[in-house]
């Protein structure tokens, strides 16, 4: 084979390439970020992935995404069985609690970046609910474990990813009023995760409540 | 020493996984070498060492050393050996020497296996064990002139605060403090003697002169020169330091300087718990994290006796292949780039290896720091769709790309030029030099660990181990490739099978109770065997825990492949390795 021949069949496959950007060009043209167009492109099926225009545009995360834990706390509901939303903040008011300040998220963290401490009554008796909760984001490095072996369901793992800031020793460690978010926030990012959590919780409480008329 | 002993018949060789067995060939020839026989290991005298290794070797064929590791006990320092043979395969056996805890000194496997030397060094750089007649004994990943040795149980690292994890501070004890105020930094280094660190400096770097007989270089009169490429080179592939002597422009010998990534990963895994470790083997090769959990997990499972169901299983070797897909294109693409092709081919690799790493956000929640496998199986199952998603990408897209990339560049006469006839590593040189993956079996040599002994369910799929034929930069590049298929001939054939069911043996526990014992446990990683080496003491930590890192292994043989070429030539043969130096440096 003449020298030559073999790179030039390689650049075939370059020119195949630059034709099909172009003939995808102009299948999409004028709706190149049309979400349905967009999320067909960026699946198995599509054909060149495009460039996302970050931070204007953001791809959606799977559910399952995980970035810097946070605690769950169920909102407090008005009569209607809604959450009740202090005007002062534009936040769900907190109801209770979840977290029982077991510690295991801080025993099981890989990098240890938990800290916690047991709250107390006014009479000096530990209660099941912590004091204090901070996570050191910059020393976390998202395993998940915290929110994988929760017992109660307390620790999830969020999807907001942009946590830059111009400093690190306040803004970076995270406290329990920063760490809270309300349920209806988990069940917006993990809505598979939630239906399986809330189906699992009413079929035990119904299994309480039957075992106690039994009894 | 002179062994009279015939070779053994083929059909009584493959008994020799069992030590007893090969206890009692030692004894036929070294009566008194074996201290000790247990069902796991051997222990030899440190005398007769280089005596036994030799005999291995040459009579019995164990022609491979896997590993060698150190153990530190309070009364004593244990140097830990795996052997096998490449023809017999099967699990390695493994040999321990002790060494005293004062001065401690076992002789060198240097002059029997090339691949000693790298791991040698290692072992006493970490440990500070001496190693009689090692030709280049001096630190490699730490730096000349550090003081202490950190895997030794009494060395604390800077920012130290307890011997093991989790920490009392976190729970119900105190508020957060930020790491630097944690631990004064001077409490816990040292620093050697009459140390000043404004006149300190770094002692002479010195390189091992090849006599010019042995190279065909030109005839102009040149002189001998010391050049340095890297650590901060983009054709490196991570910060990696090569002190490359040249005469003309011709390669004499290459010292890799290593350890600029260090961060002492098997001190951090000692004081971790079993489960805290999975996050952190992600970190190690970070393209290929998956398979980095699943050859702990195995290991760690194999202590515990522990299987995952069946479903579970799959989804690991799925998993686990589709990695090595992606390790490969993206080995091709970055080999390209060190080839002067800029960025094309890689790009156009990228495009699949962004579809696979969506699949795997999806199914572990991370891209690339995947920690998608426990102990007895894995995280969660996968979502809705994964398989169909997998199957599509397996029927349509992962077949036409090898295929695509093959008719792209393998034709390219350029490459063919580049690539041919250069970075030779013989068959021989590529075993003794513990080379593993797409090095080893582009020498020609017919070993791949699922094979040899296999883990998971590799038995049950129908796979080739696709060789090269003289070791060369091409023979490495074909492999990788042919290699992509198989993986997609066992993808097909996983998800075929594939059940439903559970993915978790028992539940789900972050108390993890691993007996008593040890273990060396290894799996066939896209750059070749990656070994765990994991002591046990009942406790919740691993009492050593060693990783057996094979692109630093591989690196290890990069001067035998790069002598005699040219300097744009070193490039390209140290690109064909495919070294992360996330796994290099640990």
């Amino acid at each position: 084979m003449a020298f030559g021949l073999g790179m030039l069949n390689g650049l075939r496959y370059t020119m195949s390439r630059i034709i099909k950007t172009y003939i995808g060009d102009l299948r999409h043209l004028g709706r190149p970020y049309d979400p349905k167009e967009f999320a067909r492109r960026q699946s198995v099926k599509g054909d060149g992935i495009i460039t996302v225009q970050y931070p204007e545009e953001k791809l959606p995360v799977p559910e399952n995404f995980r970035f810097v834990p946070f605690l769950v706390y169920e909102p407090k509901l008005d009569e209607n069985g809604k959450p009740l939303i202090d005007p002062a903040t534009g936040k769900e008011v907190v109801g209770y609690e979840r977290c029982t300040a077991c510690g295991i998220c801080a025993k099981v963290c890989p990098p240890q970046c938990i800290w916690i401490v047991r709250g107390s009554t006014p009479d000096g008796k530990p209660k099941p609910q912590p004091a204090e909760f901070y996570i050191d984001i910059d020393v976390c490095m998202n395993c998940g474990y915290c929110a994988e072996f929760c017992p109660f369901d307390a620790i999830k793992m969020d999807h907001n990813y942009e946590l830059a800031d111009y400093e690190r020793h306040v803004g970076h460690i995270h406290d329990i009023k920063r760490l809270m978010k309300s349920t209806t926030y988990y069940a917006q990012i993990h809505p598979q995760d939630w239906a399986r959590e809330e189906a699992d919780r009413k079929a035990k409480e119904a299994a309480k409540a039957k075992k106690q008329t039994t009894t | 020493m002179a062994v009279n002993q015939p070779p053994m018949p083929p059909e009584t060789k493959t008994k020799y996984n069992d030590p007893q067995v090969v206890a009692e060939q030692i004894k036929t020839v070294l009566p008194d070498a074996v201290e000790s026989v247990s069902p796991q290991a051997l222990v030899i005298k440190g005398s007769q060492l280089l005596e036994v290794a030799r005999y291995l070797h040459d009579q019995l064929a164990f022609d491979y050393l896997n590993n060698v590791t150190s153990v530190d006990y309070p009364d004593h320092f244990e140097v830990v050996y795996n052997l096998t043979s490449m023809d017999r395969g099967g699990a390695p056996i493994t040999l321990k020497v002790n060494a005293a805890r004062e001065n401690p000194t076992v002789p060198s496997l240097t002059p029997v296996y090339h691949g000693a030397n790298f791991q040698e060094r290692e072992v006493y750089d970490m440990m500070g064990i001496r190693f009689e007649g090692h030709p280049y004994l001096r630190r490699i990943l730490m730096w000349e002139g550090f003081e202490g040795y950190p895997l030794r149980k009494d060395y604390k690292e800077p920012y130290w605060e307890d011997d093991h994890k989790p920490f009392g501070t976190r729970w119900d004890k105190g508020h957060h403090v930020i790491a630097e105020d944690r631990n004064p930094w001077h409490d816990n280094v040292r620093y050697p003697a009459n140390f000043d660190a404004l006149s300190y400096k770094p002692p002479r770097e010195e390189y091992p002169v090849v006599s010019a007989q042995q190279l065909t270089a030109s005839r102009l009169l040149t002189d001998k020169i010391l050049i340095n490429i890297g650590p901060q080179h983009p054709s490196t592939h991570g910060v990696l330091r090569l002190k490359t002597v040249i005469d003309g422009e011709t390669v004499v010998s290459v010292e890799p300087v290593l350890g600029y990534l260090h961060r002492n990963h098997e001190k951090i895994g000692e004081r971790n718990t079993y489960l805290q470790n999975i996050p952190y083997t992600d970190r190690l090769d970070y393209f290929t994290s998956m398979a980095n959990n699943l050859a702990y997990v195995i290991t760690v499972e194999k202590l515990m006796n522990l299987k995952p169901p069946e479903r579970a299983e799959y989804i690991r070797v799925i998993m686990a292949e589709l990695t090595r897909w992606v390790s490969h294109i993206a080995a091709l693409g970055f080999f390209f780039n060190d080839l002067g092709a800029f960025y094309t081919p890689l790009i156009y690799g990228l495009e699949e290896r962004e579809l696979i790493l969506d699949l795997f956000e999806a199914a572990s929640g991370s891209r690339m720091m995947c920690n998608y496998m426990r102990f007895g199986g894995l995280a969660r199952d996968v979502p809705d769709g994964f398989l169909d998603k997998v199957q599509y990408l397996v029927d349509e897209r992962l077949p036409r790309v090898t295929d695509e990339m093959e008719a792209y560049l393998v034709g390219n006469e350029i490459f063919l030029a580049r690539a041919r006839n250069v970075g030779v590593l013989p068959r021989d040189m590529a075993i003794s030099y513990s080379t593993a993956g797409p090095v080893l079996r582009g020498s020609g040599v017919k070993y791949d660990v699922r094979r040899a002994e296999p883990y998971s369910i590799y038995d049950r799929f129908e796979f080739d181990i696709p060789t090269g034929r003289i070791g060369d930069i091409y023979d490495r590049f074909m492999v990788r490739i042919a290699e992509m298929r198989e993986s997609i001939k066992i993808l097909k054939q996983a998800l075929q099978q594939i059940p439903g069911g559970e993915i978790m043996t028992g539940k789900k526990n972050y108390q993890i109770r691993v007996p008593k014992g040890e273990v060396y446990g290894r799996a066939e990683n896209p750059k070749g065997e990656l070994g765990f080496y994991i002591v046990s003491d009942g406790s919740p930590n691993p009492y050593r825990y060693h990783v057996r890192a094979p692109a630093f292994i591989n690196l290890g043989a990069l001067n035998e492949m790069a002598k005699g070429f040219k300097v744009a030539d070193l490039i390209v043969i140290q690109g064909s390795i495919d070294v992360v130096m996330g796994e290099v440096d640990r």
